[in-house]
């Protein structure tokens, strides 16, 4: 998408990112008033450094906005809340390695569960929920989501591999409420 | 391919970000492995399973007027304060107004430059990114092939320009294969050729340019016009070898379609 850098414009192909970007901001911060705090921060970011877009994907410098500001809300939460909260973003926290082969039917009839299906995306760690709601929710490829991470695009491969077994082992173990 | 292969690129597959050959490979190991099978498909159950709308969060109708409004305020906040009192206009006075406008040309001017030379940097920062991503993952090639005549026919259909293919094996330079790439949103071929254990990424796309090199993160670039295409060879081969590999791909005849 190649942009006029006039305000007007701006605006608007801020505007036409909202859902993207309350959706990954939602996924990440877990509630909605936070979320809605790092959308309306994360607008008035764009706004400010405008002229430090350089062209190229609005979308992915947006979202890498909301995504910095989403991570920089968990950190200072986490900061004042002592130790007593979930690990934010942690790479290294994955949950024990599941290695089971899962009955795809018995993935799917679970995961038509909404709910259960929600607390298991909730209960992954970020970065790798972070690439699951881009890429699957969004349709982001490899390359956008890396530019939006911060990552490489071998890095993106292997959290998607580890967020979608991770996912699948949690659907499977998770009470249904 | 083994299991134990597949296992690491089956996401990758899944997700349709594999090049064709790897992917061809995979699909070729399917048929006969129920387990790999079955993992492909617990993965395209789980992406169906996280795409469906229910577990979507849209923004709320009133963070859409909110935002809007904190736009609007941020809009006031950053314009100057108008000036009300009684303080001497300045732009009132004709020399003035003239001294400003050229003050503002030279503003919009120096912007002008700034930005030009900015996005040529940009394009050659994405091409030098675009080179190292093709040495890293699978993605070097996506038509694997020694031969000119396959790789030129291959790009038919895919881009709206035909780049100019030639094998410079006799040279030293063997052409390995072809690759589509984007630039700035636009599609473009990428020739790959061997230096001994070096890599050299071509980039072409349609337009005129004139000949300039550049090194950046210890690359060097050269960027050459060629039967109306815009080139730049992307390599960690020194520039005298580069520049050597550019000569004689401007010189040879390029491959005439065959079918």
């Amino acid at each position: 998408m190649s942009l006029d850098p006039t305000i007007g414009n701006f605006e608007s192909a801020l505007l036409a990112q909202l859902d993207a970007a309350h959706n990954l901001a939602r996924w990440l911060v877990h509630n909605d008033q936070d979320a809605q705090d790092v959308v309306q921060e994360a607008c008035i970011k764009a706004l400010r450094s405008a002229n430090s877009y350089r062209g190229g994907d609005f979308r992915s410098w947006f979202l890498a906005i909301v995504r910095n500001t989403s991570f920089t809300l968990l950190t200072r939460k986490k900061n004042s809340q002592g130790s007593n909260t979930q690990q934010i973003q942690d790479a290294g926290n994955d949950l024990a390695a599941d290695s089971e082969l899962y009955d795809p039917q018995e993935i799917a009839i679970r995961s038509a569960d909404a709910d259960l299906l929600r607390r298991a995306i909730a209960s992954l760690p970020a970065v790798l929920r972070e690439a699951l709601v881009l890429r699957e929710m969004e349709g982001l490829s490899y390359k956008e989501i890396g530019k939006i991470a911060g990552v490489p695009i071998g890095t993106v491969m292997s959290r998607l591999a580890r967020g979608r077994t991770q996912l699948q082992s949690l659907l499977m173990k998770m009470e249904k409420a | 391919m083994t299991c134990a292969e597949i296992d690491r690129l089956l996401h990758a597959y899944v997700d349709d970000e594999l090049d064709i050959a790897t992917a061809l490979q995979i699909e070729l190991h399917l048929p006969g492995c129920a387990k790999c099978r079955a993992q492909v498909e617990a993965a395209r159950v789980i992406k169906t399973a996280v795409a469906q709308p229910t577990i979507y969060f849209p923004a709320p109708a009133d963070l859409r007027s909110r935002i809007q409004k904190a736009i609007l305020a941020e809009k006031q906040a950053s314009t100057p304060v108008e000036n009300s009192t009684g303080t001497i206009h300045l732009w009132r006075r004709p020399i003035a107004r003239l001294a400003i406008a050229a003050m503002l040309l030279l503003v919009i001017g120096s912007i002008y430059l700034l930005s030009t030379r900015d996005s040529g940097q940009n394009q050659i920062a994405e091409l030098v990114d675009s080179h190292v991503r093709s040495l890293e993952a699978s993605h070097l090639l996506d038509v694997e092939s020694t031969d000119q005549h396959t790789v030129k026919p291959w790009f038919a259909g895919k881009l709206n320009f035909s780049p100019p293919v030639v094998d410079l094996s006799q040279e030293g330079f063997p052409l390995i294969g072809g690759r589509l790439d984007c630039l700035n949103q636009q599609k473009i071929a990428a020739l790959i050729f061997r230096r001994n254990k070096h890599t050299i990424n071509l980039f072409i796309w349609p337009g005129e340019t004139s000949a300039a090199t550049d090194t950046k993160q210890g690359f060097n670039l050269i960027r050459f016009e060629c039967k109306g295409m815009i080139c730049w060879a992307v390599s960690d081969l020194n520039t005298g070898e580069l520049q050597q590999f550019v000569e004689l791909f401007q010189q040879q005849k390029p491959a005439s379609t065959r079918n």
